[in-house]
């Protein structure tokens, strides 16, 4: 079998897997939609008018952070948890122990995850239109395509990364969000700091997380004109999935520390 | 004279300061079950785990089907299998998909059933692993190490932690898989495992390999013991010692000295009870090697 093949054997075993624990698979997508309710209750729906006559809905400002959070959360949390306890199981041992290459199952992780992610980006923006009358967008709909692959890759390479400096499983949650909440709280995505001080701005902008928000918003907002491609943000975001990569590449580890 | 599958010649590893293996040397031929025995702590698994291409050595020359595990390529991953002592698999998928996940990485794969058989699951097949007693889950282990149809397979302790049962039946299985002409490298504590299963063992004690042979051989040569008890205030004869609540005498003449004991015994009107009278075993041979070297340390 040619190593295509076997890569892509690997996603649909991933997938088996995954939907043959349903509380997680629940789980897992509850959680946009669980913001997209507690946001539209604690802020509100009111229609907002466009120039031009056109209105649309306050909801359609929120969906970016969630598809955002989205994101992140099926790439870099899951992919971290997925790689730190499978090594903790021995399963990655195992697994090198096989002719499979390497890179087939890592494939086979990070594209199950990714497809995951697309769905709960589809199931958000799906949801907001048929119950909060977001406006879904068209012109800039390339634009938001390329954002979300460039950020589902970004964030995957940050995920295998954070998982060499995880020492063990008992260790994974705590280490993973660590590394993550303070900026997804300082980024916009739960709260929204418009006028931060300098130093809290200095911080943010360092990160991705504010960038990725600030990309999906260009490609998703009504507001925008011309192709929504925020190219700054992106190749920013970029970056950081190159340097995760270089470290995962070089750190990456198929068995526990002992 | 068959081919070798597995070839060491004074391989070293060490661990900073720590020397885990302290220069063996190993022939291992195709077609054989072979046993390395020793104490927690003896250098086994790093041995079996330089083997299998995990761990690189420090030193020495190490051959195994002919190629350096050291660089273990597809090639050569595709022609061993590997049974670890640690388990993981994806607990949510049933036993035949995990098998048939694992057939998938080998060109040539062992046929599911056959794999199933072998191993005593055919009626967990569709269980999910979660779902699967130790002992069950311990026989997944090994279908998953058939599952590309190896020429060599490695077994790390397959059968610690098995209740008496579960145990002969992996004993079985492993016969089974010696008829299938499969090479079988296998570690264990039970000495009982390796006397029954092995064609050839070696023990290994802190990092040294103490003998080697098939278990025949190494018990050979060994003097016949002779254990009874006496009731209290019986004074012993003279050629015996005392071991515990028994009494022992160790011979290479178990006729003659059988024949003037329970003569002694009859003349004296006394029982002899609990008499045994056995040949030494591998665990006489291993406890001699473990405790000599206990004894040479302290």
């Amino acid at each position: 079998m040619s190593g295509l093949s076997l890569a892509v054997r690997q996603v649909r075993y991933e997938n088996l897997a995954f939907w043959r624990n349903p509380a997680a698979a629940f789980f897992t997508f509850a959680f946009p939609l669980m913001f997209l309710l507690i946001f539209n209750l604690a802020f509100g729906n009111e229609p907002i008018p466009l120039e031009g006559g056109r209105t649309v809905r306050f909801s359609t400002f929120i969906i970016p952070a969630i598809i955002t959070f989205s994101i992140v959360n099926t790439q870099y949390t899951n992919i971290a948890m997925r790689i730190v306890f499978g090594r903790d199981a021995g399963l990655l041992k195992r697994v090198r122990g096989t002719p499979l290459p390497a890179w087939c199952f890592v494939f086979g992780v990070i594209a199950h995850a990714a497809l995951v992610g697309l769905l709960l980006v589809a199931i958000t923006i799906a949801a907001g239109a048929l119950f909060y009358g977001v406006s879904v967008p068209t012109s800039t709909l390339p634009a938001l395509v390329i954002t979300l692959i460039v950020a589902a890759a970004t964030y995957s390479a940050l995920g295998l990364a954070i998982s060499t400096v995880v020492p063990n499983a008992d260790a994974a949650p705590a280490i993973v969000n660590f590394s993550i909440l303070p900026l997804l709280f300082l980024s916009n995505i739960f709260i929204r700091i418009d006028e931060p001080p300098a130093w809290l701005d200095f911080i943010r902008e360092l990160f991705p997380i504010i960038h990725t928000v600030r990309a999906v918003e260009a490609a998703f907002s009504p507001l925008t004109s011309g192709s929504g491609l925020r190219l700054g943000d992106l190749a920013f975001i970029a970056l950081w999935g190159v340097a995760g990569a270089v470290v995962a590449a070089r750190f990456f580890s198929w068995e526990p520390r002992r | 004279m068959t081919a070798t599958a597995i070839r060491i010649r004074g391989l070293r590893k060490s661990y900073g300061e720590l020397e885990a293996v302290k220069s063996i040397d190993l022939d291992v031929a195709e077609g054989r079950v072979f046993a390395l025995l020793g104490p927690n702590g003896a250098g086994k698994t790093t041995t079996v785990e330089i083997l299998e291409g995990y761990r690189n050595r420090s030193a020495g020359e190490v051959s195994v089907l002919g190629s350096d595990p050291q660089n273990a390529d597809a090639s050569f991953r595709r022609r061993v299998g590997i049974v670890l002592q640690s388990t993981g698999v994806e607990p949510y998928l049933t036993v035949s998909e995990l098998i048939e996940q694992f057939r998938g990485y080998y060109p040539d794969p062992r046929p599911l059933d056959e794999i199933i058989e072998v191993v005593g699951l055919a009626a967990k097949r569709d269980e999910r692993v979660k779902r699967l007693s130790g002992g069950q889950q311990r026989r997944l282990d090994v279908a998953l190490g058939l599952a590309g149809n190896p020429d060599l397979l490695f077994l790390d302790e397959p059968t610690t932690g098995f209740d008496p049962g579960a145990r002969r039946g992996a004993w079985q299985m492993i016969s089974n898989l010696r008829e299938l002409g499969v090479t079988v490298f296998l570690t264990t504590h039970y000495m009982d495992e390796a006397q029954s299963l092995a064609d050839e063992v070696a023990i290994l004690v802190e990092g040294r390999i103490a003998a080697q042979g098939p278990p025949g051989i190494l018990t050979a040569g060994k003097q016949t013991r002779i254990r009874f008890q006496l009731p209290e205030d019986t004074r012993p004869p003279a050629r015996s010692t005392a071991a515990g609540d028994y009494f022992e005498i160790n011979t290479d003449e178990p006729t003659k000295e059988l024949h003037e004991l329970t003569s002694w015994a009859l003349e004296g009107g006394v029982e002899l009870d609990q008499l045994t009278v056995s040949h030494a075993s591998l665990e006489d041979v291993y406890l001699e090697l473990t405790e000599a070297e206990k004894g040479g340390a302290s």
